[in-house]
């Protein structure tokens, strides 16, 4: 029994939330539905977290989807590399499902709530399957499923606010108009290699050099992959669509969706066109090194004159993923590992900033801006020191997760003569300390309002756990910094 | 027998019980304002212990937390740390009984929130104190600034704001965009994140390059204020005067010029410094600093911001003293840490017993009131004399070794900078008992300073006598900061 449940954990961590997706929207009971989706989520972390020790024994496993044998049949990887976004997505998403059970039925009215919880479902079985699965034509079926998910999820956010009725219009062309990029790259591949198969697809693109269309299906892949990670300038869906979702919507988005793009780049990047050298090397320094420093400022610019809390987090999440864009354009191992460590800490951070501010919103019944905010801190002491910490941890405050991630960071561009590199990296992450101040501030600093607000242990179970989660792997980071080394040393080899 | 794993455990580890403690016991107000002193006296009898076994030569590494490969927090006895903990945990005792009777004389609102992030300020500072390696250093640095925000911004009004702001964006930015990736040069460069003795670097950097990495760590420690990173230390003294007293004359600002010396001695290496002249436009910057930050404290009418400024100039002694690259100016240096401290702090106890006492603060107030408060100026005087360095106060020690190892460096000129400053001190302080004993009386105040407040602050002003007397172990541990292994 146990055996056969190891080996076929690589289409678990899929297909559990895809078929639970398919249950839930029969169950009419808001408390079923919502506690057959956190089951489905538990069980799914459970897996991706066998699968994480199955890793560690054999470091690289191969499924075949009904016993077609690749290249024939379609193939699912995981290795190394590929686990690490995979305990991030289920991981979060298990925790933004706790935190859906009081804020859901708030926003969405009761005959959607188990349409939601079914795309919820669906949005992760999409986001796991794009980083596990070895097939290119594959991912741009789940790269569709995830992102038709999250827009319709994006779109529920109406009920409370027309204007995400805008954002999920716009989610969904500029999506689209990315998904189709990445197809065409892909059609381009398998007419001059003949294959579909991303390990296949490595080995035919080595007698390709320089082909012409090789290099334009390069350029198509990584630019569609590039508008669903939200580098910029192709961020212009995110900080609506974050900003006008509902609550855990925006937890489950902003710690997820954009990882296991950024985590699709890295694979082309270093992975299928590992031997195009010069192709890569040149994309790295022209184009995705400068565009990452500007994400990093205009982000963090951004940030610092948005009133809208959700979108200002929306904003820094630009930022954010300017810098692991970064790291990856350094293309050295240390540098590639810094931005994994990145991708994980991010996430949990931004899950940690999400909660707190979604649920102040849900304390105060208002939309939450700068304004809105004064006085708070006292009002709610666990969600203000949970979103402190979280604060600092973004800021990369030591003992904090954040400064693990910037540590490395800064590590690996001086180490590779990047000093100037480094100081951008400082001044933009000093920027952020602007933003987070004037939020908590206000908190802390304005006369306390006269209202009197009760907080809600389940609301805050998860902004607990979460914070928590920040300060351990601020404390203990060696799970993930060893994790991301290994996942970089399998990603780009002995080659540098 | 205690080992010294458990001195050090002790003394870092008391602050932070009281800072725990301290809101879980608010109700019991009086149990809640004596966690503080006792702490103090638990904290300080563990720093005298780590002093003497730092005078045995006693050396050990304690590694507490390791966090990812090759990076940990651990903490180890150095000479200097020995001395620069032994300062903040044996003050702490006399600022925290103050405390008690400037925050219940001034009726201060929120004083468990104010006793909680005292505490942890302290706790920082020791961790700072006796910090193994760079980035433990770092780590607690950067707590330090973030413990002591909810003290300066204590009243939380516009003003707290506006100086909260400055001081936070000050303090954080230049340690984020300078002072980290100094660190981390030094790491990419020798390989660990280890000091020692006599220095890490010689041999492991380019020469071009040693001048501008002194620089990213001298404008990354925002802590010893040098202009110009200064100004958050003016802004910062809207905190209550126990917060001044102890924080803005001891802890944070003496962790900065205790972070440069480190840096100086232990990462540099003073012979390093000597050998490549890489600190010598920091000799003229501190110099001037030094010079310039006197003759602002002259304009100010208001007594904490004129002790603002002559802390900053008084700083600027030891960074100096570091740069200089002598070991006798090292040893004036780290000397002028524990000097400086017990008269300044002696000082600003002061400033904030006249506020309680008769909510004066201004310099030109205090005409004819000495006869009010004659022992409250009398400790200003002898403060102020061990500050400008007259015997019998320890001040004198340090100015002593200072000018003495300006005199073996290249640099003679800086005695004339020292002389110019002890003048300009002497201006400076001296006008203010000056004032209070000869100056005629303007109009009648009711001037009542609570016993609480007057005790600590006979005590300090006795302690900057005291030491005059019992410098030699002092002496002995910095003799051995720069002594070669």
């Amino acid at each position: 029994m146990m055996d056969i449940l190891i080996k076929n954990l690589p289409i678990l961590v899929v297909l559990c939330p895809l078929m639970t997706s398919l249950l839930v929207v029969l169950i009419p009971n808001t408390f079923f539905s919502w506690g057959l989706t956190t089951l489905s989520t538990f069980l799914t972390f459970l897996f991706s977290i066998l699968l994480y020790k199955e890793i560690q024994i054999h470091a690289y496993i191969s499924y075949a989807i009904g016993k077609w044998i690749p290249p024939v049949g379609i193939e699912y990887i995981i290795d190394k590399v590929a686990i690490i976004p995979v305990i991030i997505i289920s991981g979060i998403s298990f925790i933004a499902t706790i935190y859906a059970y009081k804020m859901i039925p708030e926003e969405i009215e009761k005959k959607s709530i188990s349409k939601v919880y079914s795309l919820w479902l669906l949005a992760i079985a999409g986001l796991i399957g794009l980083v596990t699965t070895g097939d290119a034509f594959n991912l741009f079926v789940f790269l569709e499923i995830s992102s038709l998910a999250s827009v319709a999820l994006v779109a529920m956010g109406a009920q409370k606010d027309k204007q995400a009725l805008v954002a999920a219009y716009n989610y969904l062309i500029i999506g689209a108009v990315g998904a189709t990029l990445y197809v065409i790259g892909v059609g381009l591949l398998y007419g001059i290699t003949g294959t579909l198969n991303m390990t296949d697809l490595t080995n035919r693109i080595t007698d390709l050099n320089n082909n012409k269309a090789l290099i334009a299906g390069f350029g198509f892949m990584i630019i569609g992959i590039m508008v669903k990670a939200a580098v910029f300038p192709l961020h212009i869906w995110l900080p609506r669509a974050y900003a006008y979702a509902p609550s855990a919507v925006s937890v489950l988005l902003a710690a997820t969706a954009t990882k296991a793009s950024l985590y699709i780049l890295a694979r082309i990047l270093f992975s299928i066109f590992e031997n195009s050298e010069n192709l890569i090397n040149n994309t790295l320094l022209f184009v995705i090194l400068p565009l990452s420093i500007i994400a990093m400022f205009a982000g963090t610019i951004m940030a610092i004159y948005e009133k809208d809390i959700k979108r200002l987090l929306a904003h820094s999440s630009v930022a954010q993923i300017g810098y692991i864009a970064l790291a990856f354009s350094i293309g050295t191992k240390a540098s590639i590992a810094a931005g994994f460590i990145h991708m994980f800490n991010h996430a949990i951070i931004k899950a940690g900033l999400f909660i707190a501010i979604t649920s102040i919103g849900f304390y105060i019944k208002k939309r939450v801006t700068i304004n809105n905010l004064s006085g708070l801190g006292r009002a709610l002491p666990v969600t203000f020191f949970c979103f402190v910490l979280c604060s600092l941890s973004l800021a990369g405050l030591p003992l904090t997760a954040g400064f693990i991630s910037k540590l490395y960071l800064i590590k690996a561009s001086i180490s590779s003569d990047g000093i100037w590199i480094a100081i951008l990296i400082l001044i933009s992450s000093a920027l952020s300390v602007v933003y987070l101040w004037k939020m908590i501030e206000v908190l802390w600093m304005r006369a306390p309002k006269k209202i009197v607000i009760k907080e809600n242990p389940k609301i805050y179970l998860s902004l607990i756990i979460i914070t928590f989660l920040n300060i351990y792997f601020g404390l203990d980071a060696s799970l993930v910094v060893n994790g991301s080394f290994e996942a970089a040393e399998k990603l780009i080899g002995n080659l540098k | 027998m205690i080992s010294i794993e458990n001195f050090i455990l002790i003394t870092i580890s008391a602050p932070l019980i009281v800072c725990v403690l301290t809101p879980l016991i608010s109700k019991n107000s009086i149990l809640r304002d004596c966690l503080g002193p006792i702490g103090g006296v638990i904290s300080s009898w563990g720093a005298f212990n780590i002093m003497s076994s730092a005078l045995n030569n006693q050396s050990i590494n304690l590694e507490i937390i390791k966090i990812a490969e090759g990076i940990s927090i651990g903490f180890k006895v150095t000479p200097l740390g020995a001395i620069f903990g032994l300062v903040a945990s044996f003050l702490w005792i006399f600022a925290a009984t103050y405390s008690i009777g400037y925050m219940r004389g001034n009726k201060e609102k929120n004083q468990t929130r104010f006793y909680t992030f005292y505490a942890m300020a302290i706790h920082a500072a020791l961790c700072l104190a006796y910090a193994g390696d760079l980035l433990t250093l770092f780590i607690f640095y950067e707590v330090l600034t973030f413990s002591t925000y909810p003290l300066v911004t204590h009243k939380q009004n516009e003003m707290a704001q506006k100086a909260g702001r400055l001081y936070m964006s000050i303090l954080v930015g230049s340690s984020v965009i300078l002072l980290l990736p100094a660190i981390i040069w030094v790491w990419v460069a020798t390989g660990s994140l280890e000091m020692s003795q006599s220095g890490v670097l010689n041999g492991k950097i380019n020469l071009a390059y040693t001048p501008l990495l002194l620089a990213m760590f001298v404008f990354g420690i925002g802590k010893a204020a040098l202009i110009p990173i200064h100004k958050w230390l003016p802004a910062a003294m809207v905190a209550p005067t126990p917060v001044s007293a102890l924080l803005h004359a001891v802890a944070v600002v003496k962790a900065g010029v205790f972070t440069m010396l480190i840096v100086l001695t232990n990462v540099f290496g003073i012979d390093f410094l000597a050998k490549t002249g890489a600190s010598d436009w920091l000799i003229w910057l501190a110099s001037f600093t030094l010079l310039a930050t006197s003759i602002i404290a002259i304009y100010k009418d208001d007594l904490k911001a004129r002790l603002a400024f002559s802390t900053i100039s008084q700083l600027s002694y030891i960074t100096l003293g570091g740069a200089l690259a002598t070991s006798m100016a090292t040893q004036g240096a780290a000397l002028h840490i524990i000097t400086h401290a017990t008269g300044k702090i002696t000082l600003f106890f002061v400033a904030g017993a006249l506020y309680v006492g008769a909510k004066i603060s201004k310099i030109s107030d205090l005409n004819g009131h000495g006869t009010a408060a004659p022992l409250i100026f009398l400790s200003f005087f002898i403060g102020s004399l061990s500050i400008i360095g007259v015997p019998p106060m320890a001040g004198s020690w340090s100015k002593f070794y200072l000018i003495l190892g300006a005199a073996d460096s290249d640099y003679v000129v800086v005695i004339a900078v020292f002389c110019i400053s002890t003048m300009l001190n002497a201006f400076y302080l001296m006008e203010i008992p000056a004032r209070a004993f000869f100056f005629k009386k303007e109009r009648e105040i009711n001037l009542k300073i609570p016993k609480l407040i007057l005790i600590p602050t006979l005590i300090t002003s006795l302690l900057t006598i005291l030491l005059f007397f019992f410098i030699e172990p002092f002496q002995n541990l910095t003799s051995m900061i720069v002594s070669k292994i």
